[in-house]
C-alpha cells in the first residue's frame, strides 16, 4: 500500500533522510519510531506530497508521490503534527467544510455520523477553540477519516495530550484499521508503537536500522530471563484509577526489553 | 482538478466570510483609524487647508478610501498566515482540491471585507457633509478603480502572509501603504510642495488614484489621470499576483 525506497532529503546542509527504505501492508498500522528531529515529519511530508524528496522513490496506493501527486492526495489523509482544525468554526462544520472540498453528497449527514463516532455530538455546536486538546485531536482525526481515504498518516498523534485522551486516540486508531484503513503512525512514544502498531520501523539518523513485529524486534536481544520483580503500580495506573478510564488501562507495562 | 476550482473557491470562501461575520472587529478597526482621520484633517487640520475646493471632506475622502484598503489588506496577510501556522493550511495542500483555490479564497475575501469597509468610510463622509453629484456610471468608475487597487494591494498581502516569520512581520508591510497618500495629492495639492517631494507625490500611483477618484466625484473631466491610475493598479496586481503565486509554488513543493 505503501511502498519507500532509497528517500533522501536534505535542508540546505542537514542530510536529514539518507536512503530511507519500508513497506506498509494494506490494512496495518505501521509506526515509524524516532527521536525528535530523526526525519519523521519528513518522511509524512514527502509521503503526503508536502514535500519533495531529493531522490529515491515513494508510492502510495501505487501512485508516484512525485509524479502522481494529484491521485496520491485523492486516495491518502494526513493528520499532521497540531490538531489542523479550524476554531473559528464549530465542530460540526470543521467537518462538513472537509466533507465538501472533498466533494461529497450530503456533507451534513457526515459530519453527524462522525460527531458520533468520535463522542463530540453535544459539542458539535461549540466553536472548535473551546475544546480540550483530546476533543481537538479526536475532531482533527475525525476529518481526517471523511470519505474514507484507504491510508492515513499521523503525525504524532498523541504528542502533548493527558493521558485519558491518548487512549481515547489510540482507541480511534484501533477502530481506523478495524476498518480496513492503512494507518501510518509516527511517534516518539516506545509504549505507543507497542501497544497499536503490526510493524514497527526505527528512524535513526536518516535510516530505518530495524523493521519488524514486535515479536521479531524482541528477538534482537538476547532472550528474556526470568526475574522476581516486585510490580509496583506505575503514576500512570494510579493516575487512571483515580480518574477512571472507562475500564481500559489494562495492557502489559512489565515488557522488560532492557539491554 | 481544475474542475473543482470555482466549487472549492466557493467553499474556501464561505469559510473565510464565516470567519468574518463571527470577528466583525476586523472590519470595525480597519474603518476605524481611516475614520478617526478623517475626523481629525477635517475638524482639526482642515480649517487652516487651502485646497481651493468648497469642502475638505470632500477633497479627503479618496485619499482616505486608499488609506482603508491599505489598512484592511494588513488583516488578509494576517488570515493567510494564521492559516499556515495552524496546520490547516497543510491540510488543505494534501487534499485533492483545486490548489490555488487556497488563495483565492482569502483574495476574494479580502474584497468582500473591504469593500464593506469602505462603505462604512463612506457612509460617515456623507454624514461629515461629503456630497457628490455623481451619477450612476461615475459611481461605478469608482468602484471599479478601488476594486483594481483592492485586488492589487491584496495580491501584495498574499506575499507578504506566505513569506512571513512572525504574526507582526505578516501585517507590517502595510505601514508605508498606509502612509505614502500623505506624499500624495491626498491632502493637500502638491503645488505647495517642495521639488523633490513634489516630483515624487506626483509620480507615485496615489496621487492619480486620488485625482481620478475626485475628479469622478466631482464630475470633472478625469484626463489622462484615470489612466496613470488603471495602468498602476493593473501594473501592480500583475507583478504581485506572479511573485505571490511564485512564492506559493515554493512553499508547497
Amino acid at each position: 500500500m505503501i511502498h519507500v525506497q532509497g528517500l533522501q532529503k536534505a535542508y540546505k546542509e542537514l542530510q536529514v533522510l539518507r536512503g530511507v527504505d519500508f513497506d506498509v501492508a494494506r490494512g496495518s498500522i505501521f509506526a515509524l519510531l524516532g527521536s525528535n528531529g530523526a526525519g519523521k515529519t519528513t518522511v509524512v511530508k514527502i509521503l503526503s506530497t508536502l514535500l519533495k524528496a531529493d531522490a529515491g522513490t515513494a508510492g502510495v496506493s501505487g501512485f508516484d508521490v512525485a509524479t502522481q501527486p494529484a491521485n496520491v492526495r485523492e486516495s491518502i489523509s494526513l493528520t499532521g503534527q497540531f490538531a489542523a482544525v479550524d476554531e473559528i468554526l464549530s465542530g460540526r462544520e470543521n467537518l462538513v467544510l472537509v466533507a465538501r472540498l472533498r466533494h461529497l453528497k450530503d456533507p451534513g449527514r457526515i459530519a453527524d455520523d462522525l460527531l458520533k463516532r468520535f463522542s463530540l455530538t453535544d459539542a458539535g455546536a461549540r466553536k472548535v477553540s473551546t475544546y480540550s486538546g483530546g476533543m481537538r485531536r479526536r475532531l482533527d482525526i475525525a476529518m481526517s477519516l471523511i470519505g474514507n481515504p484507504p491510508v492515513v498518516f499521523l503525525d504524532e498523534p498523541t504528542t502533548g495530550l493527558d493521558p485519558q485522551a491518548r487512549i481515547e486516540v489510540w482507541q480511534a486508531v484501533k477502530e481506523l484499521a478495524h476498518h480496513g484503513t492503512t494507518v501510518l503512525l509516527t511517534t516518539q512514544y516506545l509504549d505507543e508503537a507497542e501497544h497499536l502498531a503490526d510493524r514497527i520501523a526505527i528512524l535513526h539518523q536518516g535510516r530505518i536500522i530495524v523493521n519488524g513485529t514486535l515479536a521479531e524486534l524482541k528477538q534482537l536481544l538476547p532472550p528474556a530471563k526470568v526475574e522476581y520483580v516486585e510490580k509496583q503500580p506505575t503514576l500512570e495506573d494510579v493516575f487512571l484509577a483515580l480518574v477512571g478510564d472507562n475500564g481500559k488501562n489494562g495492557h502489559d507495562r512489565n515488557v522488560g526489553t532492557n539491554a | 482538478m481544475t474542475k473543482h476550482f470555482f466549487g472549492d473557491t466557493a467553499v474556501l470562501l464561505g469559510r473565510s466570510l464565516r470567519h468574518i461575520a463571527r470577528s466583525p472587529d476586523t472590519i470595525i478597526t480597519t474603518a476605524i483609524m481611516p475614520i478617526a482621520m478623517m475626523l481629525m484633517f477635517v475638524y482639526v487640520f482642515g480649517g487652516a487647508i487651502n485646497t481651493g475646493s468648497d469642502s475638505y471632506v470632500s477633497y479627503l475622502l479618496p485619499g482616505i478610501l486608499l488609506i482603508t484598503v491599505a489598512s484592511g489588506i494588513a488583516y488578509t496577510a494576517f488570515r493567510l498566515f494564521m492559516d499556515m501556522k495552524s496546520g490547516i493550511f497543510e491540510r488543505f495542500q494534501s487534499m485533492p482540491i483545486a490548489q490555488s483555490s487556497v488563495l483565492w479564497a482569502h483574495v476574494l475575501t479580502s474584497l468582500v471585507a473591504n469593500s464593506i469597509s469602505l462603505v462604512v468610510v463612506v457612509l460617515v463622509a456623507l454624514l461629515m457633509g461629503f456630497r457628490s453629484a455623481a451619477g450612476v456610471p461615475a459611481w461605478l468608475a469608482v468602484a471599479g478603480i478601488l476594486i483594481l487597487f483592492t485586488l492589487a494591494l491584496t495580491w501584495l498581502a498574499v506575499i507578504s502572509g506566505l513569506s512571513a516569520k512572525s504574526m507582526e512581520g505578516a501585517s507590517a508591510f502595510s505601514y508605508p501603504l498606509i502612509f505614502l497618500p500623505f506624499l500624495s495629492s491626498a491632502f493637500v495639492p502638491t503645488g505647495t510642495m517642495p521639488g523633490p517631494v513634489r516630483a515624487f507625490a506626483e509620480h507615485q500611483p496615489v496621487t492619480s488614484i486620488v485625482n481620478a477618484v475626485r475628479n469622478l466625484f466631482t464630475q470633472q473631466p478625469v484626463g489622462t489621470d484615470i489612466w496613470i491610475a488603471l495602468a498602476w493598479c493593473v501594473g501592480i496586481l500583475i507583478v504581485a499576483f506572479a511573485f505571490a503565486m511564485n512564492t506559493y509554488r515554493r512553499r508547497i513543493a
